[in-house]
């Protein structure tokens, strides 16, 4: 198995010297600290998503509008959304990327250590100025996070300037730290460390960075069209002007379909990674995860319409975009098949990152499932637009990403902190999330089919039942989430049992090479590594 | 309460236990719907559904075999394999052929969703914040729909009526057996039009014009609502068909025909007719909060930032600004949610709510508008 | 520190990602464009051309076949003017020249400038109704209470698929009173 040899991490006492107090936090470029910053950030803002979540729910609780305004409602669904997307998620796999590629491929540091200062201390003031543009008259965003023209154009308040100003932070943002993967990748991997020897999560960040770099761009490019249709009269996306409102939606989903890849390819290098460590046995199909990786990235690229049916295409581009979205299913088949295998004829045990990784790859697949289904363009128009697709992204991108990030952070705590999560308390965690999600998102497939169209803060009396389980679950999701900050709180105060280097059984890779928690600094001589790392 | 809590567990139980045997009843499914592209999307659903459930069965039996069989704790033995490609290649293989036998029938009904030749009427349909307009391309009918449920019921915990947020004032006709087609296309905003049971939704895209088409089996009430997020009010923008037979809807057109012509005459005669202070303004008030309330609140006051205060600020209160408050209510204001009014509110509304918002919430102007004057500020003659 | 990891290297690829990103912003712009010709050439969001076209060859009129155009008029919300076409409906030949009238009467005691924007159902069929005169795109002035009488002449492309039998042609109408008095060109008519 595991070959590594010559792996000279000397960590003398020397090298662990450190700026103390809050300078260490704003001048490091330590890739450690600026991870666990990104990491410490993403859990804040998963907690201000959540919370926003629960007001949307309770106001959804029972008909009849009794809690907020419906203006506010909106405000509440395109927060919820833009900070879920660009403020838990993304940020949570850049501090993931951040803690491990250097350590997975023996590398001391990420190439570009200030610029990795930089893009993540932009980050909070992109969410200030988002955030505080709830405060303006008329308050903050409230066309939803996919901000479709003219409703967030001609039709919008002034907070939309500031909306379009932190975008393009939090886009710089992404791209520097795609940038900074990439060369990491490409430069900095310590001798015998080949492609195809990478770990998949690597893999996956890799295949990752490309896309943001592809994609965050158009995204600024759209916010500025946005900004520039509403201030300095161009018409982009405005008939009267000769512009064409469903351009803004060709551009936005050119963007918005590779994000959806961008929230999801990471997870599958995780689930990757734990799997194997808790089956005991290497990973089935690397090099097909691989290919399959790099499918769907690519074919990510030529689906974008699917979001977008019901906007009166001709029937030439309606199948165009179905057959290709339907193509996707097939690379996804093959990393579920492979994930399933790499189970088969093993030698499981049921550590909170294995449960949360086995959740994933069920849940995901029941998201997937119900992807195959949104594909099907006449069977779309009915599903378009209502609860239906929330279940369906609800899946793929909470009990999908996030449960995989979760299942990272069980995975990897003891590493990053030197104490082993608290077992008891995970499981916990793990058994409330895991019930409570399907509590939550598992109805809202019924609720859609039954015709409740998404964003509405009102609705009619035969979705009643239904919608109150829904609350109730998305409460008790909201709850459990205590219990991962008290582990994850546990760990950070340094108490509980300590971790040794290796704590996982099966685990592989270099990370499990060095201390717990790791040193300051790691493989400031690159170990040289001989043989496949599976 | 208990009762309510009761349907509750009833509900959940239902949903996690049984839920093919309720599914009827309890309303979780896709409806068969009302025509027979609605029959054939409900087929293509539960048959992708169905095959969706035979692969889950078997992938996470497999995964639940391993979950239960190789576990350490029954002293399983790692195998080494990790590679087999002969399994890679038909598991790559396999599910690209369950796709083609998913996309063949798609990709017929697609196309015939598609075809809207040969229809037997044409009704364009006109969404706006929040409401839609019907124009009938046969007939000299044309109306505004809006949502007839009370603002009470939504805002306050006046009784809720069985078709809560699902009922209008004036629903769109259709006949049976006709294939109807429907233009598409909106004032402002992206609304898209949703009726579950025809199968039908599209987006109304302002400036540019969709095509949909149905052809309704039985007669009967059909309800939908807007599906794409277009402001404040979106929730509060339903949908409501009713399909007659050929021959009553043939007289429900004519006697609509005969209807507003009747109206447009009447309005003329109205035209010399002085109303007084308080009829206008009692007139005045339930117009308002008909079709003002929702954006300008029943007291005035707007939504600071998103839509106008009228109570003691603005052209309400402006004595000189009686034309420009005509000119908005009856035109509307291009880019904002602010809509014409002229052919939605006969003269008299029009001059009832206008002379309403001058006197209202101590705005107190003293000004008394009457149809007359609307009538030469729309013909121009101010 | 491991300084020998080929550091003269990641300039060089820092400036070709940089450069990606600055492409890929290009690229959103390039794709408005871009996605206007696409239309105009597949009439994928039903906009009809804008340019006038070359007369019909009258030799090419198709007397095999009919085909049914709705027109149909709308003003937006704040031009407090009427627009109406003098017909609703008409079947015309393939190839065939024909003329309809449009009709706008500004109804303020203003002047005003109005412009309509031409939208075809299904798109399909935007390309193959070629316009040899037209107001569309056009400001359109109307001084207070005027009426103006805007004929637009057409001919349906002998080659429109044979499964097109009936498209409907819709004109909006919107103010455009302070565009124009601004001096800004809203619509490129230039083609």
């Amino acid at each position: 198995m595991s070959t590594v040899v010559d792996t000279h991490h000397e960590h003398d006492d020397h090298h662990d010297h450190k700026p103390t107090g809050i300078k260490r936090w704003l001048f490091t470029t330590n890739h450690k600290d600026i991870g666990s910053l990104y990491l410490l950030f993403s859990f804040l803002m998963f907690f201000a998503g959540g919370t926003m979540a629960l007001v949307i729910r309770a106001e959804l609780f029972q008909p009849g509008m009794q809690i907020v305004d419906p203006h506010f409602f909106n405000q509440m669904t395109t927060m919820h959304g833009l900070i879920m997307v660009f403020g838990a998620v993304m940020p949570a796999f850049t501090g993931l990327a951040n803690w491990m590629i250097p350590m997975m491929i023996g590398a001391p540091d990420m190439a570009l250590p200030r610029m990795n200062n930089w893009s993540f201390w932009i980050l909070p003031f992109a969410f200030i100025i988002m955030l505080s543009s709830m405060l303006m008259p008329g308050g903050g965003p409230a066309f939803g996070w996919t901000f479709y023209a003219p409703l967030s154009t001609t039709y919008s308040t002034d907070s939309t300037a500031l909306f379009v100003f932190a975008i393009h932070i939090m886009g710089i943002s992404s791209i520097m730290g795609a940038i900074n993967v990439i060369v990491t990748i490409m430069n900095m991997r310590a001798p015998g460390m080949t492609y195809m020897r990478m770990p998949l999560f690597v893999w996956t960040w890799f295949i990752t960075a490309f896309l943001l770099i592809a994609v965050m761009p158009v995204l600024a490019g759209v916010v500025t069209m946005v900004l520039t249709d509403k201030y300095f009269a161009t018409s982009f996306f405005d008939a009267a002007g000769g512009g064409d409102p469903v351009l803004f939606q060709h551009l936005f989903w050119f963007f918005g379909h590779p994000e959806v890849y961008i929230m999801i390819l990471p997870s599958f290098g995780i689930v990757s990674a734990i799997i194997p460590a808790f089956a005991r046995k290497p990973l089935f199909g690397y090099a097909s995860m691989v290919y399959a990786t790099a499918a769907i990235a690519g074919l990510s690229f030529l689906v974008w319409a699917h979001h977008m049916f019901t906007t009166g295409m001709p029937v030439f581009a309606s199948l165009f975009f179905m057959y290709m979205t339907m193509l996707i299913a097939v690379p996804t088949g093959v990393k579920i098949f492979n994930w399933v295998s790499t189970m088969w004829r093993g030698s499981m045990t049921f550590e909170p990152p294995m449960l949360f990784a086995l959740a994933f790859v069920i849940l995901f697949t029941i998201g997937g499932f119900s992807g195959i289904m949104l594909a099907i363009t006449p069977v779309d128009f009915q599903y378009h637009d209502t609860y239906f697709v929330v279940a369906h992204f609800h899946y793929v991108l909470v009990s999908g990403a996030v449960f995989s990030i979760m299942a990272a952070a069980y995975y990897w705590l003891p590493k990053w902190s030197g104490f082993m999560p608290d077992e008891g308390l995970a499981k916990l965690h793990f058994w409330c999330s895991v019930i409570s999600v399907n509590i939550l998102f598992f109805p809202m497939h019924f609720v859609g089919l039954a015709g409740m169209p998404r964003r509405i803060p009102d609705y009619a009396l035969q979705f009643a039942d239904i919608n109150a389980i829904v609350s109730v679950g998305a409460f008790l999701f909201g709850f459990s989430q205590l219990i991962f900050l008290a582990v994850v709180v546990k760990c950070m105060a340094k108490k509980g049992q300590a971790a040794v280097a290796k704590p996982w059984e099966g685990a592989e890779g270099l990370e499990w090479d060095v201390p717990s928690p790791a040193p300051y600094h790691t493989f400031d001589t690159p170990p040289k590594i001989e043989a496949p790392i599976r | 309460m208990k009762a309510r809590l009761y349907r509750v567990l009833t509900a959940a139980l239902v949903l996690f236990v049984m839920p093919a045997a309720f599914a009827e009843s309890l309303q979780i499914n896709l409806p068969r719907g009302a025509t027979e592209v609605s029959n054939s999307v409900y087929s293509l659903h539960m048959y992708v559904f169905l095959v969706c459930v035979v692969i889950g069965v078997i992938v996470f039996a497999a995964m639940f075999w391993s979950i239960i069989r190789h576990r350490k704790s029954r002293g399983a033995v790692p195998a080494k394999f990790h590679d087999n490609v002969r399994v890679e290649i038909a598991w790559t293989v396999i599910p690209f052929l369950i796709l083609i036998a998913m996309a063949w029938p798609a990709t017929s009904l697609l196309l015939d969703m598609d075809n809207t030749d040969d229809s037997d009427l044409t009704v364009l349909i006109t969404g706006s914040q929040w409401r839609w307009d019907y124009e009938y391309f046969d007939y000299d009918v044309q109306y505004r729909s809006s949502m007839a449920t009370m603002r009470d019921q939504v805002y306050a915990n006046l009784p809720k009526g069985e078709n809560y947020l699902l009922e209008v004032d004036r629903p769109l006709v259709i006949p049976t057996n006709r294939k109807v087609r429907l233009l598409i296309t909106s004032d402002d905003v992206i609304h898209s039009w949703w009726v579950p049971e025809f199968a039908i939704k599209k987006d109304a895209n302002p400036g540019y014009i969709n095509e949909a088409w149905t052809r309704v089996d039985e007669p009967g009430i059909y309800r939908g609502q807007c599906a794409e997020l277009c402001g404040r009010d979106h929730a509060f923008m339903p949908i409501v068909v009713i399909a007659l037979e050929p021959d009553d809807f043939e007289e429900w057109a004519t006697n609509e025909e005969t209807r507003l012509a009747e109206e447009r005459e009447e309005e003329e005669r109205l035209l010399s007719m002085q109303m007084t202070m308080d009829e206008l303004m009692t007139l005045g008030e339930s117009v308002y909060n008909a079709q003002c309330a929702a954006c300008h609140q029943p007291n005035g006051q707007g939504v600071p930032g998103v839509f106008p205060a009228l109570a003691g600020e603005g052209v309400s209160v402006d004595s000189d600004g009686l034309n420009d408050h005509i000119d908005i209510v009856a035109n509307g204001v291009q880019g904002t949610a602010m809509q014409a009014y002229r052919d939605q509110l006969s003269m008299r509304e029009l001059a009832a709510v206008i002379t309403y918002e001058r006197n209202a919430w101590q705005n107190d102007t003293g000004d008394e508008v009457q149809a007359a004057d609307i009538h030469n500020y729309i013909q121009g003659d101010n | 520190m491991s300084e020998q990891h080929s550091k003269p290297d990641n300039s060089k690829m820092i400036t070709r990602l940089l450069a990606s990103v600055v492409l890929m912003f290009a690229f959103g712009f390039a794709l408005v464009p871009l996605y206007e010709k696409f239309c105009e050439v597949t009439g994928f969001n039903g906009r009809t051309n804008n340019s006038a076209a070359a007369g019909s060859d009258g030799n090419l009129v198709d007397t095999t076949r009919l085909v049914t155009i709705e027109f149909h008029t709308r003003v937006n919300r704040g031009l407090p003017w009427e627009f109406s076409s003098e017909v609703r409906r008409l079947q015309v030949h393939p190839g065939e020249t024909t003329t309809v009238n449009f009709t706008a009467t500004n109804r303020t005691g203003r002047d005003m400038t109005g412009q309509a924007l031409p939208s075809v159902a299904p798109g399909e069929a935007a390309p193959y109704l070629l316009k040899t005169e037209c107001f569309c795109f056009q400001n359109q002035p109307l001084a207070a209470g005027d009426t103006a009488v805007m004929p637009m002449q057409f001919y349906v492309d002998p080659d429109i698929p044979n499964h097109i039998r009936t498209f409907t042609l819709s004109y909006m109408m919107y103010d455009m009173t302070e565009a124009a008095a601004q001096g800004r060109v809203v619509v490129d008519t230039s083609e």
